[in-house]
């Protein structure tokens, strides 16, 4: 089939209203790694045939990693900024890819004068294979292990959903054992992604690169385009095989369309 | 007669000077700036309350220590019963005056007292060993040396003479409730001391026995006004103010970082001109963002630092801290605390040389405090720089204690108040303001749709 994507700005000019706003997030939309996960994710969305459009050019960074360094005015200048623009839109339903992003939205944003439902595409994808708009194959038997991020689990308590979407794949589960609450952070967070390291002895992603060779699975599965970025770093500085994937590849690897 | 007018001025004595530190403490805690707690959902407050600091929900995340923290815990709580007969039995100058109303119950609720003192000892030795024999890794980070190892042994000491003095009580009573049973009401046969009495005290003649039974009463009563009037100066004051802290522990996701309506306002204002005019345009001196100094932490920040015990939960979970870097939450806490007791002290004493110089009144107060010094004299850049907002630390707390609030206020601080911060983050800030991502990015923010199908 060919994909597509649709605007907030196209459908405006139709007076269409799309059922969910698909919030892409910088890593999405500019890193090369993020941007297979992007398409990923959209390629599910026309598969199930979901009403979606994204923000395209209107769309500016959420300030999760600005707000977290401390410099609040840039973070209230680009979220003032982007709920002009959903608030224009009249947007109610978000979803998006990045937990980073989906925090910020959901929790941070209210205050602001940004009010929507937000959900991280793994809490999406698992209501798509729950209502059976989308079908998978299910003779995948590779083991996988589950790296929890820090914003979806922590941060908001959502530790299922992505495993559940695993369990729907008939994959063999093989968990860390920092994991759920206690799941290891990949390194990135709260703007270490665009900094040095302080001195120390080791990067939390070579960290948690060992903690995964040593668990065995053959693939990581990850929920953060950060994290995929930190943990593949890791693991390739440690020449491992190990790969890391999102949910949604994962997905699209085992779709059965 | 001398014994009753003895505890009594003990007792007073004891009490009076307690309060008053605590009183202490509660005006050290109020140096933080006023935080209006959100009372709407105080159901879920009070469940908090009950799971977590009652209940020890967050303790038995790891179980062996959960089960010997237990023992300690509930000892400490029925030993509480005991000590109502001991300042009733002190002031009236009586003898158990609850064994002969009580009976059968009587000899229930000590013996039940007694079981778990054996078990709170046990787990006293284990702790003594783990953290002075086998040195758990989390007991003996930098922030650990000197005087936080020793408040530790101090307190774990205090609890075997208070458990050796409770036996030492119970077992001679028990010996002499057969010699002198007028002076001494039965309690009933009595889980360990109607056994462990007679093994150890047996030999010993009345006159002995009554010296030994008064010396365990004492001593009991004793340590606890000790331990009473060394707590506000220790780290145990975990034992009250976990109930408080995680009351007021924050409810919303943790991912939430706590709004700045000022710097809101005044964006929201650039961003649409007409409104700018309508706000005064002062020329005042610019405002302060962020935390310096515990003066500018929430009270709720510095309530934390006294709940802290300094168990190292938190420093054990923290990705910095685990990889070499310099961060422990735990630090962070405590240099909390140290530097809430300095200011607290200096205004306690009126000394003057903390007066900010440019200060009309005399009186040395939390508006006027200037020492020359702040909280990043104890808490280093280096420090907070190393932090990934991952919220390891917050979670691990099994009393709600919240490390990261205190470091992201500081780096609130250091950005927006000093305009410092990591030199690397310029450019993501930049970035941020001129295209709208985190990175410089010429290109149309779409432009991955290009290859959508082609993949």
């Amino acid at each position: 089939m060919e994909y597509k994507v649709p605007s907030m700005a196209e459908m405006a000019a139709q007076s269409k209203t799309p059922e969910i706003l698909f919030w892409v997030g910088c890593a999405g939309s500019f890193d090369a790694r993020a941007q297979k996960v992007t398409r990923a994710f959209v390629k599910i969305l026309n598969q199930a045939n979901i009403s979606f459009a994204i923000l395209g050019n209107e769309e500016s960074c959420t300030g999760d990693a600005a707000r977290r360094a401390g410099n609040e005015f840039v973070f209230q200048m680009t979220a003032l900024q982007n709920i002009e623009i959903l608030n224009m839109y009249e947007v109610k339903k978000i979803v998006t890819a990045c937990p980073h992003c989906f925090n910020t939205i959901k929790n941070e944003y209210p205050a602001l004068g940004g009010n929507y439902d937000v959900v991280h595409h793994s809490q999406y994808l698992k209501e798509l294979i729950d209502t059976g708009k989308i079908e998978l194959n299910q003779e995948a038997s590779t083991t996988v292990t589950y790296h929890d991020s820090c914003y979806l689990g922590r941060a908001n308590g959502v530790y299922e959903a992505p495993r559940e979407i695993l369990e729907s794949l008939k994959m063999d589960i093989k968990e860390m054992k920092r994991s759920r609450t206690k799941g290891l952070c990949c390194g990135a967070g709260g703007a270490q992604m665009f900094k040095e390291d302080e001195p120390g002895d080791k990067r939390i992603n070579s960290e948690r690169a060992d903690e995964i060779i040593a668990n065995g699975a053959e693939t990581v599965v990850a929920n953060c385009p950060f994290c995929i970025t930190m943990l593949q770093d890791g693991l390739k500085e440690k020449e491992s095989s190990v790969m890391v994937l999102d949910l949604a590849e994962l997905i699209v690897n085992n779709k059965k369309w | 007669m001398i014994q009753q007018i003895i505890f009594i001025i003990v007792s007073v004595l004891a009490l009076g000077m307690a309060g008053k530190q605590f009183l202490d403490i509660r005006n050290n805690i109020l140096l933080g700036e006023d935080n209006p707690i959100d009372q709407k959902d105080s159901g879920q407050r009070w469940k908090n309350m009950f799971l977590v600091a009652f209940g020890q929900q967050k303790m038995f995340k790891r179980i062996v220590p959960a089960l010997l923290h237990l023992f300690i815990y509930v000892a400490f709580l029925m030993t509480q019963i005991e000590l109502i007969e001991i300042f009733i039995d002190g002031f009236l100058g009586v003898h158990r005056i609850f064994a002969e109303p009580l009976g059968g119950l009587y000899t229930f609720i000590i013996s039940f007292i007694e079981i778990l003192s054996v078990l709170a000892l046990v787990a006293t030795i284990i702790f003594i060993i783990r953290r002075n024999v086998l040195k758990l890794g989390r007991l003996h980070k930098p922030e650990m040396k000197g005087w936080p190892t020793n408040d530790a042994n101090i307190i774990l000491g205090l609890e075997i003479i208070l458990i050796s003095a409770i036996f030492t009580m119970n077992g001679t009573d028990v010996l002499l409730q057969e010699l002198d049973p007028s002076h001494y009401p039965s309690t009933g046969n009595l889980a360990v001391s109607s056994w462990l009495g007679p093994m150890l005290f047996g030999s010993f003649d009345q006159g002995t026995l009554v010296i030994l039974e008064r010396i365990g009463w004492w001593a009991h009563i004793l340590v606890v006004f000790a331990f009473l009037n060394y707590l506000p100066s220790s780290k145990h004051l975990h034992i009250i103010l976990a109930f408080p802290n995680t009351f007021y522990a924050k409810l919303n996701s943790a991912g939430e970082m706590e709004n700045m309506p000022t710097i809101m306002n005044e964006v929201k204002s650039m961003m649409a001109p007409e409104a700018a005019f309508t706000e005064d345009a002062g020329g005042e001196e610019l405002p302060e963002f962020g935390a310096k100094d515990v003066l500018g932490l929430s009270w709720k920040n510095i309530l934390d630092s006294y709940t802290c015990t300094e168990c190292g939960r938190c420093t054990d979970n923290c990705p910095a801290n685990l990889t070499g870097k310099k961060l422990s939450p735990r630090k962070i806490v405590m240099d909390v605390r140290d530097r809430a007791e300095m200011i607290g002290n200096n205004i306690k004493k009126q000394n003057k040389d903390c007066i900010a110089s440019d200060s009309k009144s005399k009186t040395l107060s939390k508006e006027n405090y200037d020492d020359g010094k702040s909280l990043f004299d104890w808490i280093s850049k280096e420090e907070l720089h190393a932090c990934t907002t991952c919220n390891a630390c917050v979670e691990a707390c099994p009393v709600m204690i919240d490390p990261l609030d205190v470091i992201l206020k500081m780096r609130r601080y250091e950005v927006l108040t000093l305009s410092e911060g990591p030199n690397e983050l310029l450019s993501m800030y930049n970035a941020v303001e001129q295209s709208g991502a985190v990175w410089q990015m010429p290109n149309e923010r779409d432009a991955w749709t290009k290859e959508l199908n082609n993949d």
